[in-house]
């Protein structure tokens, strides 16, 4: 039988519900679980989650709003997160973000039309003596030059290409 | 990396063993002896904070760990918890017991997800060891710990912000009082507590609290992990005694030509060159361990926008001094880089980060326009009538 992506949603938040308990204070656990797992919080979920809490989905998305790791917006499979705090900027994260900028073809703030990558910026995230630094969903880069962005990049690609097993991917999330 | 002595010779376990064999009091005035104030800047007497929660009465208490480190700079909890988790779930144990609290929570950065499976071992370790769980080592105390994931807000660093976010809401700070010691997670009694501070709990109790006073000064006692970086030859992490002065901290790290450092991060104070001479210290310059230099050859200009970039971003817009004044700053900088302040309008700049220190509502908002104001005391030749060319 086909399941729509709504009824896998409803089962996994119902699932999530149970487990982490039907309370305010799973509310940040089960968001930071299924953006990490849709890449987005659409207002499905939204009402999905604040049906299984029991609160108002205006509340779920008061602190949806408020939190740079949750946010409606959709995000790409990739989200790459540049330092932008003093050290790295001091140790040339303008370069990186340029070159981020020219191989995706986007700017930060933005996802790829393909649904791959999102640029954004993150506040200073303690890799201050090996900067600049750069997160890939979970996944720590340190000293990153212009060039090397080129491999981080491909790196990505090889995980994400449709010959790619899911196994590969869990590596890198 | 420079050596962690004092860590690195830390025998597992001494503390809790020394704590299990200590009453609830003896274990206070322990940590009393020390002096030990709270690792993550703000300074407040860890064991005052104990004694609060321990007299409260109630149901249910937590011991929650601050690893929400998102001061600019600041690294020194990373290493911490990646390279001695167990001495930091030592001093929650340790505090579990003192202050009569079965539940510990580890609140941790959403920037260190990486970190969370390595704790998670850690715990699953300690629980096959008897070191966590109902009987912690045949002694009867019962203690276990969480990790609860942020979810990136540096507002959530302040202890009622991060227990807002715990209870799932917006990491919008409290008033305070009550204090989280008598009002806190789900209105219980909560100790909230700096890795580093748990830390250094563990040594105190496994060495004495005159071993750890035997270093520092009077009113800041003991020694103190630094985060180091920006221009200098060996960025890291260090361990000082705390009074320690700029000048001697430059020579080991290879900063010794530069002309200003920023102590306390981006909440802390410029320090120029001419003061290099004062000690770091909870009487003198404070800091919560991040120290970033800048050499001869910075825009000290460039160094506050991104300073007041950050807060602008970071700010949870509750209180209206620290929501708008953050961006005025901000517009005010970036008139002096272009050149187009006048004296009189800086003057009101500078009026405007003395209202924010006054009137904000939590650490964030008051601590704010410190660097704004340092950098306009110490370098004003620089930062007035610029040249265009010169931005």
């Amino acid at each position: 039988m086909l399941m729509t992506e709504r009824e896998r949603m409803s089962a996994e938040i119902a699932a999530l519900a149970e487990r982490l308990g039907r309370e305010r204070t799973s509310l940040v656990p089960m968001l930071l679980e299924i953006k990490r797992k849709y890449h987005r919080l659409n207002s499905f979920a939204l009402q999905a989650i604040a049906d299984a809490l029991g609160i108002h989905p205006v509340e779920v998305h008061s602190v949806v709003s408020f939190y740079a790791f949750l946010g409606d917006h959709p995000q790409g499979r990739f989200v790459i997160r540049l330092c932008r705090t003093i050290s790295c900027a001091m140790q040339g994260k303008e370069r990186v973000r340029r070159q981020l900028e020219n191989d995706l073809g986007i700017r930060f703030g933005e996802t790829t039309a393909d649904g791959s990558y999102t640029l954004e910026y993150a506040n200073c995230m303690g890799m201050c003596d090996q900067g600049p630094a750069l997160l890939v969903n979970d996944r720590l880069f340190t000293r990153v030059t212009p060039e090397k962005v080129h491999e981080i990049l491909q790196e990505c690609r090889s995980v994400f290409g449709v010959h790619a097993a899911e196994a590969k991917e869990v590596q890198l999330t | 990396m420079n050596a962690i002595p004092t860590y690195r010779d830390q025998v597992a376990e001494a503390g809790l063993k020394a704590a299990l064999a200590k009453d609830r009091p003896g274990i206070i005035s322990e940590l009393s002896a020390s002096g030990l104030k709270g690792r993550g800047g703000a300074g407040f007497p860890t064991a005052v904070k104990w004694n609060f929660a321990a007299a409260a009465q109630a149901a249910r208490k937590f011991i929650i760990c601050n690893a929400d480190e998102g001061e600019p700079g600041t690294f020194k909890d990373r290493v911490i918890l990646m390279e001695y988790p167990d001495l930091v779930f030592e001093g929650m144990t340790i505090a579990g017991k003192a202050v009569g609290a079965k539940e510990g929570i580890l609140f941790l950065r959403g920037e260190y997800a990486y970190l969370r499976g390595p704790l998670e071992t850690s715990l699953a370790r300690r629980r096959e060891r008897g070191l966590l769980g109902q009987d912690i080592l045949g002694s009867g105390l019962e203690f276990d710990i969480r990790v609860f994931m942020g979810a990136g807000a540096y507002v959530c660093g302040e202890e009622t912000a991060l227990i807002e976010c715990l209870e799932g809401f917006r990491g919008e700070p409290r008033n305070r009082p009550p204090f989280p010691a008598d009002t806190g997670y789900l209105g219980m009694p909560s100790v909230v507590n700096n890795v580093e501070t748990l830390a250094w709990v563990s040594c105190i109790l496994a060495n004495g609290g005159a071993w750890f006073r035997s270093v520092g000064t009077e009113k800041s006692t003991g020694r103190k992990i630094f985060s180091v970086s920006g221009d200098c030859l060996r960025p890291g992490i260090y361990e000082f005694p705390l009074g320690v002065s700029v000048a001697e901290l430059l020579k080991q790290v290879g900063g010794e030509d530069a002309k200003a450092v920023q102590v306390g991060g981006a909440s802390g104070h410029c320090v120029a060159a001419k003061d290099f001479h004062r000690t770091i210290a909870y009487e003198d310059v404070p800091t919560g361990g991040s120290i970033i230099v800048f050499g001869p050859n910075r825009d000290m200009l460039e160094v506050v926008e991104n300073f007041l970039e950050f807060f602008v971003d970071e700010s949870c817009g509750q209180c209206t001094p620290c929501r708008l004044g953050n961006r005025k700053l901000l517009e005010g900088v970036e008139m002096l880089r272009a050149g187009r302040c006048s004296m009189t309008y800086l003057k009101e700049l500078c009026a405007l980060g003395e209202t924010m220190e006054l009137a904000s509502k939590c650490g964030l908002g008051q601590s704010s326009p410190t660097a704004f104001l340092s950098v306009v005391e110490n370098f004003r030749d620089e930062i007035m009538g610029r040249t265009v060319a010169q931005v």
